[in-house]
């Protein structure tokens, strides 16, 4: 198995040849100096073994593979200010591009030719100990078994370490009911996890190490061994209807809310489009009007029907503002096409379907003034994303979430102004001539 | 054409049996499962290589969403203006990379190139029960990457509605440009891939059903085969789902029906449609999308269940167990699709349904890995690259198959759903443990598929930079998710909570470079000692299956003499009593009599007696001697 073999060289330059030219083609038209530059370089690559190790300790940054051997990269090399002559720069791109990018190349190339020597002195190692008389095949899969330890060392601490930094930079306190019970299951799910992932891999890793072939020795004959299985099918069994059954009422709990405290919460209505959310408070009826998206026009952005008289005191809000402690019901659905409602804060997450409604309710528990005092950040926000791929500009589609006091609450949604304005109000009357008056007082009140 | 088929009689196979091969019908049309088998593990590694390439560039603008990068202008001219992916082609990126890799690389390039090798050399088989429909299966693959690929040549750009092409944005080209002629592309080039599965699928069934050896009953068949074989009729019983999801589809972007669509006012502009619904689609996605995952994984389960038996030296722990768990996850990957659609708006109570199933399924999931740790313990393991690739994707599977219990669970899944958990989660345990597979695979059968060894130093080296690369890609993306930073995101700066992962993110993608350039030593390994590798012996790995007892060198029909008989299953090895630490399947146990068990023989009381007989004739002896 020689590295240095007359096909592999030619094949190995004619290679990097095309590599070279190719690359070259018209990034050193304006740079000849630097092109010169690089050649310097790499000759000296060329040159000595140990100008080679040199440079590539530099190297070593990056990483990469390849068995070149070393005469045959550094002729590669070579052959790159023949390409120099060729070709005009492409207009409107900074030759200086090519440049860099033809370094970053360059680098490989370089990484590559340390790989092919790392290669070379193995097997004259190899050889070296076989002449010597010594095993020249178990070594290489001791080593392997080795690094299994030394992946299981550090893998096991890499899992603490991101457990103890990117987790606390992860959990945040949840800010509603439903919210502190979906935590705790799901601490305990990773208890349970992090268990078996530690454990399995220690099995995995430490039987690698352990078990590694070694001469005169013949493995165990053990094709099954029924309890075994049976413990291990049962065991998880177990773990898993705990896990679900804590998971199946949680999730009842949040989806299967009773009538009568569906009807008690807030109504707020979120419509999504590409790429904003239009907020819909009930008003004073607590009903959300009904919509038609045929009714849409450029006044009437959403469609809302308003021969629904309950929509007539619906409420457009600037942002997400909700009471503290109070039952709120969202019903959300989109104009265009699919896009999430989800509030990381909250743990509520619901996609906005297009000709369907659909609803979360929750009560959120920790206003935004607590919450910025708890994370000592006085610009500290909830918010509303969209997690739902919906085009160009899905990542950032966002609407501000404010938990506020009941009074707060109360002011703010007086201040919000009314969908059916004074325009939309004359475009309806033109279709909707015979007016309960009733309904006008109504309307009056209201403004 | 040639005029090979599994009835052709063996005595024509000699050692030049290709005399009437054109070049055409050699290489390029060619019947042959075994070329057949190369030609989709090419094409498997060009499109991995290609997705791959895609990942990094949009990792480039996830790590660094604020500076610019001028040579992608010069690759990609105006979607990446003045050097910056923009948001739309962005969205490309991602859903042809998830589109690629999971359907191209992971679906056909896997089980296209292990089940057209495996099955009629570890059956004993002269070839697939129908060559001619093997040969139309790639060749519709091939169309349809070639379709695929095209994407990135049409004006509005390749299809940008993610892997899954949720409709409305998918159908409505007014919603995101990819949904222009990039989705049109898309959904023609995946009707291609369906039919070419399903031709596929057809005849690995078959082929496992009616074409095994003498002696090779079901249960005598390596894991390899079965798990090839309940993927190919999951891969059956699905796909034909996705067409029909995939026909309506075009439908209504083409035809103006309904199907999917009702209540859009998409730009301002109020369309026609009406009573149609974006949920059934998601239904018909996942109804094929689960079982996918499970296409994906299950060949690399058995092509990892054999190579750990036969590195370890031992039989494969528990194989009944494993069979059964592979049956069960077959059955049951068809009932717990709902998992994907938690807060999609589906009825609360079937998600409560669902997610009962979905940890039902991790049950088998969790026998099988605990299975693989029996097989190591207590074993004689060598390392050879394909041992080390089969224990590395046994780690992805557990790490990733934990995460599943999250998700799994509808209630966790609200504030998980579509976030970089998911990423992280269905990288860890669809990707990297069926690349892992993939690539065990790849180095095991090596020496069968191309008569060569690949270099295995370089094998060391691919491995160990991949799995340390796969683990700090994606394990810190679990945390993001956890913080709600949703998947599918073109820049993290547009919120204050997600500048803390900029930095996060800059390390991925240099981890995710360095893998990447990693797997320039594969890519050179795989070529390179395709000619000129050590040349390979019969049997390198002392496999006992009985693709090891062909000849190193390629001829039709596979045996030259008559086809081998099978005698006992794949997985004797290290059997006390036995001279050698392997018993291939073809010897029998009238050769093997100082090692044979009394379960060998299942029951027949005559082969039973004359075991008695024979160990009441030699034993003693053999103890004395050992005195
Ligand atoms: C080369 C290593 C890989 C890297 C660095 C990588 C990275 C990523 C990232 C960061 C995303 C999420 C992008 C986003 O949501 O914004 C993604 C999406 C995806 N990747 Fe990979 N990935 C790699 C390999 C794979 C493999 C082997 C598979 C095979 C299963 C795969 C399948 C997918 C799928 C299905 C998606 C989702 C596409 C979508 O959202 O529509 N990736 N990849
Ligand atoms: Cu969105
Ligand atoms: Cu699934």
């Amino acid at each position: 198995m020689s590295f240095i073999d007359n096909i592999k060289f030619k094949t190995v330059f004619i290679l990097a040849f095309m590599v070279s030219i190719g690359l070259s083609g018209s990034m050193f038209a304006q740079e000849a100096d630097s092109a010169a530059q690089a050649v310097d370089t790499t000759a000296t690559v060329g040159d000595t073994d140990t100008a080679v190790t040199a440079d590539m300790d530099t190297a070593a940054a990056a990483t990469g593979t390849d068995t070149t051997d070393t005469a045959a990269s550094a002729g590669s090399v070579g052959a790159t200010p023949t390409a120099t002559s060729d070709a005009a720069g492409k207009p409107g791109i900074n030759p200086q591009v090519y440049t860099n990018f033809f370094y970053y190349v360059l680098l490989f190339f370089l990484l590559c030719i340390l790989v092919a020597v790392i290669g070379k002195i193995l097997q004259v190692y190899e050889l070296t100990r076989k002449m010597n008389g010594k095993d020249s095949t178990h070594y290489l899969n001791n080593i392997q078994a080795g690094l299994f330890i030394v992946a299981l060392v550090t893998g096991l601490y890499g899992v603490y370490w991101s457990y103890v930094h990117h987790g606390a930079q992860s959990m945040r306190e949840a800010a509603t009911q439903h919210g502190v019970n979906l935590d705790i299951m799901f601490m305990v799910t990773t208890v349970i996890c992090t268990i078996v992932l530690v454990l399995t891999h220690i099995a995995l890793f430490g039987f690698a190490f352990r078990y590694r072939a070694r001469e005169n020795r013949k493995a165990y004959f053990y094709p099954h061994n029924n309890t075994i299985e049976k413990v291990w099918t049962i065991v998880p069994a177990i773990v898993l209807t705990i896990l679900v059954l804590f998971g199946f009422f949680n999730w009842r709990a949040i989806t299967n809310i009773p009538e009568e405290e569906q009807k008690n919460a807030i109504q707020i209505e979120v419509i999504g489009e590409q790429f904003m959310w239009t907020v819909r408070y009930a008003g004073r009826d607590g009903a959300i009007g009904e919509r038609n998206y045929k009714l849409t026009t450029p006044l009437n952005g959403l469609g809302i029907d308003f021969n629904d008289k309950k929509s007539w005191d619906d409420q457009m809000g600037s942002e997400i503002v909700i009471p503290v402690n109070k039952p709120v019901r969202f019903q959300i659905t989109s104009k265009d096409i699919l896009h999430s409602f989800y509030i990381p804060d909250f743990r509520v997450q619901i996609n906005a379907v297009p000709g369907m409604k659909t609803y979360f309710q929750f009560t959120p528990t920790i206003t935004t003034e607590e919450m910025r005092d708890k994370l000592d950040d006085y610009s500290y926000n909830y918010v509303m994303l969209c997690a739902k791929i919906c085009g160009a500009n899905h990542f950032n589609m966002q609407k501000l979430v404010r938990v506020v006091t009941e009074e707060e609450y109360k002011e703010w949604l007086n201040e919000q102004p009314y969908f059916f304005t004074e325009d939309l109000r004359k475009e309806f009357q033109v279709t909707q001539v015979n007016e309960d008056t009733a309904d006008a007082k109504l309307l009056a009140a209201t403004n | 054409m040639s005029s090979i088929t599994s009835a052709h009689p063996a005595d024509h196979h000699g050692e030049h049996g290709h005399h009437h091969e054109s070049f055409l019908s050699k290489y390029v049309f060619s019947q042959d499962h075994k070329m057949i088998a190369k030609q989709f593990l090419i094409t498997g590694i060009v499109m991995a290589v290609f997705a791959m390439f895609l990942s990094i560039l949009f990792r480039l603008q996830l790590a660094w969403p604020d500076k610019e990068f001028p040579i992608l202008e010069v690759f990609l001219g105006k979607w990446a203006e003045g050097g910056r992916i923009s948001p739309d082609f962005f969205l490309a990126l991602v859903t042809i990379h998830g589109t690629i890799m999971v359907f191209f690389v992971l679906t056909a390039g896997l089980s296209g190139t292990f089940a057209n090798l495996l099955i009629p050399y570890q059956l004993g088989a002269r070839d697939m029960a129908s060559p001619f429909m093997n040969m139309l299966s790639y060749w519709f693959f091939f169309t349809a990457c070639i379709v695929m690929i095209s994407s990135f040549f049409v004006e509005s750009g390749p299809a940008s509605a993610g892997w899954t092409v949720y409709p409305p944005l998918s159908a409505v080209p007014t919603a995101i440009s990819g949904s222009a002629m990039g989705m049109t592309l898309w959904l023609i080039s995946m009707t291609l891939f369906i039919a070419s599965q399903v031709l596929g699928g057809i005849n690995y069934i078959s082929t496992v059903l009616n074409m095994r050896a003498k002696g090779m009953d079901l249960w005598k068949m390596p894991l390899t085969i079965w798990a090839l074989f309940l993927t190919a009729i999951v891969g059956l019983l699905s796909f034909p789902v996705l067409v029909s999801a995939v026909v309506l589809l075009i439908f209504d972007r083409s035809f103006g029906t309904s199907f999917y669509l009702s209540d859009l006012v998409v730009q301002g502009q109020i369309l026609p449609n009406e009573g149609g619904s974006p949920i059934l689609f998601q239904h018909l996605f996942w109804f094929l999308g689960h079982p996918e995952v499970y296409i994906v994984l299950m060949p690399a389960l058995g092509l990892t269940s054999e190579v750990i038996s036969t590195n370890s030296r031992k039989p494969i722990f528990g194989y009944h167990a494993m069979v059964y768990s592979l049956i069960g996850i077959t059955i049951l990957s068809f009932i717990v699709w709902g998992h994907h659609m938690f807060v999609t708006g589906m009825n609360p109570f079937l998600g409560g349904v669902f997610m009962i199933t979905t940890l039902i399924i991790a049950v088998p999931s969790a026998v099988k890995s605990f299975n693989y740790l029996a097989t190591l313990w207590r074993g004689n393991i060598r390392f050879t690259p394909a041992m080390l690739f089969a224990i590395g994707m046994v780690s992805f599977f557990i790490s990733g198959g934990l995460t599943g219990l999250y998700l799994g669970n509808s209630a966790l899944d609200i504030a998980l759903h579509d976030t970089y958990f998911v990423v992280a989660h269905f990288h860890l345990v669809m990707g990297s443990a069926s690349i892992f597979g993939m690539l065990c695979g790849v180095y095991h059968w090596f020496p069968k598929l191309f008569g060569r060894m690949m270099n295995e130093k370089l094998g060391y080296l691919h491995f160990w930079l991949t799995f340390a690369g796969a683990y700090l890609v994606f394990f810190p993306m679990h945390f993001m998710g956890i913080d709600g930073v949703p998947r599918r995101y073109y820049a993290f700066t547009e919120f204050p909570f997600m500048e803390k992962w900029i930095s996060v993110n800059v390390f991925i993608t240099w981890a995710a470079i360095i893998a990447a350039l990693g797997q320039v030593a594969f890519l050179w390994n795989f070529f390179s000692s395709i000619r000129f590798g050590k040349r390979a012996t019969q049997n390198p790995w002392g496999s006992n299956t009985l693709e090891w007892t062909t000849g190193v060198k390629h001829i039709h029909g596979n045996w030259p003499g008559e086809l081998p008989t099978v005698y006992r299953w794949p997985y004797d090895y290290s059997k006390p009593g036995h001279h050698e630490d392997f018993i291939p399947q073809t010897v029998p146990f009238s050769e093997t009599m100082s090692s044979n068990l009394p379960h060998d023989f299942e029951g027949n009381v005559e082969a039973e007696r004359i075991q008695r007989e024979w160990e009441l004739a030699n034993r003693p002896q053999a103890e004395k001697e050992a005195e």
